[in-house]
Formats: C-alpha cells, sequence, structure tokens
C-alpha cells in the first residue's frame, strides 16, 4: 500500500497544488488571502470584544495578549474545520474519478492534508511575524507546535473520513455537521478563556477535546510554555480512536460507497 | 503457458437498495439480506486472449459500463472474480483529473500521475503527446479555455501515451472531429499490432465489426452471445426492432379515425423536437405526426433500408382549391438528403382541393436507404400553383429520426454497391 502511494506521489503533490491555484487562481494576492481571512477575523473579534464589550485576559499583563490568545485558538480551530469540512464532502467531489479511474483512495486524504498544512503553516509563520511586531517572540515552546498540528490533524480526519462516508449516503450530514460546527466552536475556549466558565459548565468544556487540542496553541503561542501532556492523553486517545475506526470503516464501506456515488 | 489476458469467472454485480443507514452500515460488517436488490450484471464468464479485440454491446441498463467497471477495477464484483494480468489503461470517460487552472502540459502531469505514470515518465512522453494532441499554442493555456474537442484530444493523447497490455474504452470515441477520430483509431489498431487486449463499448455497430474480433451480447445483465461481431450485432439490432429487416410495411394503413381530435397533439409525440422552426401565412395546421414501420410507432430507432411511413393529420381553416403537403429529410448537420412533395411524388398526377374545416392525413413512405445516425424530418403544407406554392405552415426540423445499422459506409446515402472481382478464377460477390 505504502509502494503504491508511493507511486502517485507526485500526483498527490500536483493536486495539492492544483487545489491551492484553483482557490486563489486570477487572485492578485493569491495565497496570501488564506492568512489574510483568519488574522482579520481575529482582529474583528479582538475590536469587538476586547474594545466594545472591554473582555480581557485576567492573568496576563499585556495588552495585546487577548488579540494573541484569538489568533493561536483560530489557527487550531481553523486547520481543524478545513480539514473536517473538506473530508466531508470529498467523496462526492471525485465521485466520478473513484467510479472511474483506479487509483489508492488514501491519495485523497493527503491532499486535504497537504493543502490545510500549507494553509496552516503559512498562518504561524504570519502570526509568528504579526506577533513579533507586537513585541512577543517566538519561543523554544513553538517546537511543540507540529505536535499540535498533528494530533489535531489525526483527530479531523478520524471525524471527517467517518461522517464523509456517511454523507454518500445521506447528504444531511454535511449540512447537519455545518450547524454542529457553529455550536462547537461557542462551546470551545477559542474567543473566551477556560476560568470564566461557570463551575457547573467546566465538565462540558473538559469533555470537548477541542479544548485541550486548541490548548497546546494557546499554551504555545501565547503564555510560551509547553502544554500539560497529562491534559493531552485523553484527546490523543479519542482522536486517535475515530482515526482507526475511520480507516476500518472505510475499507469495509468503500465497495458500497462507490455503488452508491 | 496460457496466454490469457483477461479472465472473468461468473462475475456478478449486486447493487442493494437499503431501509435506512443503520441497516447499511451493519451490511458492511455482517452480511444481511437488503431491502431489494437489483443485478446489473449476472454470471458473466469469458477469456480474452493478449491481442483480442472485444466488444461489449447491448441497450442502455445491459450492463455494460458495470462490466467495464469491474474488469478496470473500480468496482468490486459481487460474485465470481476478475483477474487481470498486465497494465490496464481504462478510457472511461475522457478528461478525469484535469484541472481547469492548469495548462495542457501541467494537465499531463497532473492527469498523468492520476493514472500511475511517474513524472519523468511523463516527461520522457512530453513531446508525443503534445504532437497527437496537436493543440498548437494552447497546449500552454490553462485549460478553461480550451474547447470540449480540444479537451478530448487532450485527454485521449494522454490516456494512450504509454501502449497498455489492456486497453478499456467506454464510448469515448464518438467526441473530436472525424480527423482524430481517424487518427486515435488508428492508434489502437497498431497497440493491437503489438499485443494490446482491446475492449469496447459502443453502440456503432459500424465499429464494432471494423475493429473487433468478437462481440459480447449483454441483454439484461447475462451475455445472451458471445461470437462473432457480426452476429452479434445483428442480434442487438434484432432485439432493438424486434425482427427481420425487409419487405413491405405490413402494419397496415392508418386511418383519418387514428387521428380523432383536433388538438395540437406534435409536440407530444416520441421523437419531437421542440426547437422546430415554425413558420407559415398560416390557413392550415399540421395536428400531429406518426412515423411507422414494420415493427412499431414512433421506433427509436428505425433499421436502415427498413420503410418507414411518414403520416401528418392537416386542419385546414379556409377553402382551397389547390393545397401541396411537402416532407424534408436532412442531416443532423443540415444536409438537404431528400425532400418531395405530393405533386412530386406523385409524378404531378395530385391536385387536392379542400373545404374549410376539413382535415385530411397525408403519408410519405419511403425506404430509408441511409447511414446510421440522427437525422431532422420538417413537413410542410403549401397552397397555390407549383410555380408559386405559397406556404401555410411549415413545421422545419421537427422530428427527429434515428438510423441504425451493423455494416456502415461512408457518407450518407446508401448506393447499395454490390462489388466483383473480375480477374480472378474464384470471384467474390458481395
Amino acid at each position: 500500500m505504502i509502494k503504491t502511494l508511493w507511486s502517485f506521489r507526485h500526483f498527490v503533490v500536483t493536486s495539492i497544488w492544483g487545489e491551492l491555484k484553483g482557490r486563489f487562481a486570477r487572485s492578485k494576492l493569491g495565497l496570501l488571502w488564506s492568512v489574510l481571512h483568519p488574522l482579520a477575523q481575529a482582529t474583528i473579534f479582538a475590536v469587538v470584544l476586547s474594545e466594545v464589550l472591554g473582555a480581557k485576559l485576567g492573568n496576563i499583563d499585556n495588552k495585546a495578549a487577548y488579540p494573541i490568545y484569538l489568533v493561536a485558538g483560530l489557527a487550531g480551530w481553523n486547520l481543524f474545520t478545513e480539514i473536517l469540512n473538506r473530508c466531508l464532502t470529498i467523496f462526492v467531489e471525485y465521485s466520478d474519478t473513484l467510479k472511474k479511474i483506479a487509483f489508492p483512495r488514501l491519495c485523497l486524504p493527503l491532499i486535504i492534508w497537504g493543502t490545510a498544512m500549507i494553509n496552516h503553516i503559512l498562518l504561524v509563520i504570519a502570526a509568528a511575524v504579526v506577533f513579533a511586531f507586537l513585541g512577543h517572540y517566538p519561543s523554544a515552546s513553538w517546537l511543540f507546535l507540529p505536535i499540535g498540528m498533528l494530533l489535531v490533524s489525526i483527530f479531523a480526519f478520524g471525524l471527517g473520513v467517518f461522517l464523509g462516508i456517511l454523507n454518500v449516503f445521506t447528504r444531511d450530514v454535511a449540512h447537519f455537521f455545518g450547524i454542529v460546527l457553529q455550536i462547537w466552536f461557542w462551546l470551545t475556549p477559542i474567543i473566551y478563556s477556560r476560568d470564566i466558565i461557570p463551575k457547573h459548565l467546566q465538565s462540558l468544556i473538559e469533555i470537548n477535546p477541542m479544548t485541550a487540542l486548541v490548548g497546546i496553541y494557546q499554551n504555545v503561542m501565547l503564555y510560551q510554555r509547553w502544554p500539560d501532556i497529562q491534559l493531552l492523553v485523553y484527546p490523543s486517545a479519542l482522536a486517535i480512536f475515530f482515526f482507526i475506526l475511520s480507516f476500518i470503516v472505510f475499507r469495509r464501506a468503500s465497495s458500497d460507497m462507490l455503488d452508491a456515488l | 503457458m496460457n496466454n490469457d489476458v483477461i479472465v472473468l469467472d461468473g462475475v456478478g454485480k449486486r447493487y442493494a437498495e437499503w431501509g435506512n443507514l443503520f441497516q447499511r452500515i451493519t451490511n458492511w460488517f455482517v452480511p444481511i439480506k437488503p431491502k431489494s436488490e437489483y443485478w446489473a450484471v449476472k454470471n458473466i464468464s469469458f477469456n480474452l486472449k493478449k491481442g483480442e479485440a472485444l466488444a461489449l454491446i447491448g441497450q442502455n441498463g445491459a450492463g455494460k459500463s458495470t462490466l467495464l467497471k469491474m474488469i478496470t477495477g473500480t468496482l468490486r464484483p459481487t460474485t465470481g472474480h476478475v483477474q487481470v494480468n498486465g497494465s490496464v489503461s481504462a478510457i472511461l470517460e475522457l478528461g478525469l483529473g484535469f484541472n481547469p487552472e492548469f495548462t495542457g502540459r501541467e494537465n499531463v502531469y497532473q492527469a498523468g500521475g492520476l493514472l500511475g505514470h511517474s513524472r519523468e515518465t511523463l516527461s520522457a512522453l512530453m513531446n508525443q503527446i503534445e504532437s497527437f494532441a496537436d493543440l498548437g499554442d494552447f497546449f500552454d493555456q490553462p485549460l478553461r479555455v480550451y474547447s470540449s474537442g480540444m479537451n478530448a484530444r487532450l485527454a485521449f493523447s494522454l490516456a494512450t501515451a504509454v501502449r497498455p497490455e489492456v486497453l478499456i474504452i467506454d464510448e469515448v470515441l464518438s467526441v473530436g472531429d472525424a480527423y482524430f477520430q481517424a487518427k486515435c483509431f488508428e492508434r489502437i489498431a497498431s497497440f493491437k499490432n503489438q499485443g494490446t487486449t482491446l475492449l469496447f463499448v459502443t453502440h456503432s455497430m459500424g465499429d464494432v465489426v471494423r475493429h473487433c474480433d468478437r462481440a459480447i451480447f449483454l441483454r439484461n445483465g447475462k451475455a445472451a452471445f458471445d461470437g462473432a461481431p457480426r452476429d452479434a450485432c445483428n442480434l442487438y439490432l434484432d432485439s432493438l426492432f424486434g425482427k427481420k429487416v425487409s419487405g413491405e410495411n405490413s402494419r397496415g394503413q392508418v386511418n383519418q379515425k387514428d387521428f380523432g381530435t383536433n388538438e395540437d397533439l406534435f409536440h407530444t409525440r416520441r421523437g419531437y423536437r421542440k426547437e422546430e422552426h415554425r413558420w407559415g401565412h398560416g390557413g392550415a395546421r399540421i395536428l400531429d405526426y406518426l412515423v411507422r414501420t414494420e415493427v412499431e410507432d414512433y421506433p427509436p430507432a428505425i433499421a436502415s433500408n427498413m420503410i418507414a411511413d411518414f403520416y401528418f393529420p392537416v386542419l385546414f381553416e379556409k377553402d382551397y382549391k389547390d393545397v401541396t403537403p411537402g416532407f424534408l429529410i436532412k442531416s443532423h448537420d443540415g444536409l438537404f438528403i431528400y425532400g418531395t412533395n405530393s405533386f412530386l411524388a406523385s409524378k404531378g398526377q395530385s391536385q387536392i382541393d379542400v373545404k374549410a374545416g376539413d382535415k385530411l392525413v397525408f403519408r410519405f413512405s419511403m425506404p430509408m436507404r441511409l447511414n446510421a445516425g440522427n437525422y431532422l424530418v420538417s413537413f410542410g403544407i403549401s397552397e397555390g400553383s407549383q410555380e408559386n406554392l405559397v406556404p401555410l405552415d411549415r413545421r422545419y426540423d421537427s422530428v427527429l429520426v434515428t438510423i441504425e445499422r451493423s455494416v456502415g459506409f461512408w457518407g450518407v446515402c446508401d448506393l447499395d454497391a454490390s462489388f466483383h472481382s473480375l480477374n480472378g478464377a474464384n470471384n467474390a460477390t458481395a
């Protein structure tokens, strides 16, 4: 399997390039847009919430702390949703190709992953530059980020591929999940911090694996410290569980899926 | 050594319908009985040798494409197994994997990668692909500016850039101009000579007889016949037309009564083209039409050389001393093939006198001595002297008829040539 995948590496690479090119075809700023969107999103939240509503992070004495917190959280969250949303519709999108050309289907998640990672890494670099302007220089703790990216990716794929398979049979899944993601966003401490949550809701925040995963980004990028490894056990286990489940379901369902596409 | 390149053994494909998503998911892990099932392909076995060319023919839904997909390897058979020895190149659709933002050259890398070619191989093949596609400067322009024909040329050049052991083609050669089509068939023939096994799906019986050594006629998912292409084609045409092609129309004539109402039913009939061009001064209306052959009314296709009757009732709203119904058949690209009217067809005998409120049914009957293809039929009614006909109602290009034939020829009209060789002992007559 690895060997056949290797022989399709050029296809994967050109497809990633094609996805990026297709997304920003005939635009002057091109790839820059994929960075500008989340930065603008963070700026809007920062302006509205801290300037207008007066929200601020209690535990840090830095004017830029809240915008940095927002960028960090959004970076992690956006990686998650980008992979998830693409996985949801990828099989439907490629239905003709899947039905008519015999090629390793594992190429498809790899294309998604490559595209998402390029966007993500560009965002992280852009964020580092912006932080530096705010007087907040990246430290060695940033070296933990790749592990965060990996965990977020594994979780997003685990969930995304499973839901993507279901979406082939019932297209409501993708629509329904669009709503779920909006709720999920607000249940994750991205624009607010964990400690403002009332006691009786804390457990809800803890069950949410995205809390710890987004927490990696916030810890690394804002607090410049390594996240608490113990807190990562539960989301990692969940991510790996979904990943394996998806893989098994994919193998079992792929024949039926092609019949239904 | 056994030189079978493709071996199919009891291959069947079931499409299942499930009551709900839960049942479907259960089915992935434990086999359960579906709510309903449909066998697209049933128990098909055949072997194909190196260098053989096989055509799969049959009506829509007979299972041809499903079978091809199972041989290509994208669909898994429900029963039996498929074994293919050697590299397969399947062209089930042209242009898959192309990215509209990429240039032709970039798309060769992109879609070529999807076909499993390495970048080095593609670089080495690039010149050959470029010259075969013959796109000129367009080769380095983004695909979104291509016409569909150019797209097909690039796709075919790429798909056949490397000679495969097995070449599978599903009805994709009807695209592009005649010149490029000929080039494609030339390339396919040269592959065959070098030992490539060919598998075609086509509706063009001419191609089957010309390019294949063997044909399988599929009916309702089963192999109804496996053997010589000509026999398979005849069986297929029989299945389309029901009976033999010959002689007079034995189905009897239509009465005026059969066109009972004065309603305009023309547009409700099978074969009607809503793109028709209707014009005339008025005073008479063509209400309806009927195409009848020995086999059926409004046939989906008419066998070449079979007699077809074209009926049309006309309702007159004024008195006319001399009306002339007319008939015209054109090729789908607009060439006038044959046109006549009551005066010409009756050799000057016909003169029709009508009163307001009369409804008359006219018939033109003729053998369809045409090549396979689509043709446009026009009906008209005029009045006045032959030198100065005044059109009352004309429905140009209002009906589409399809002609089918197993053995083709070049051109449009079947002049029914015979062939003799005069300089040998064994004279051949065809």
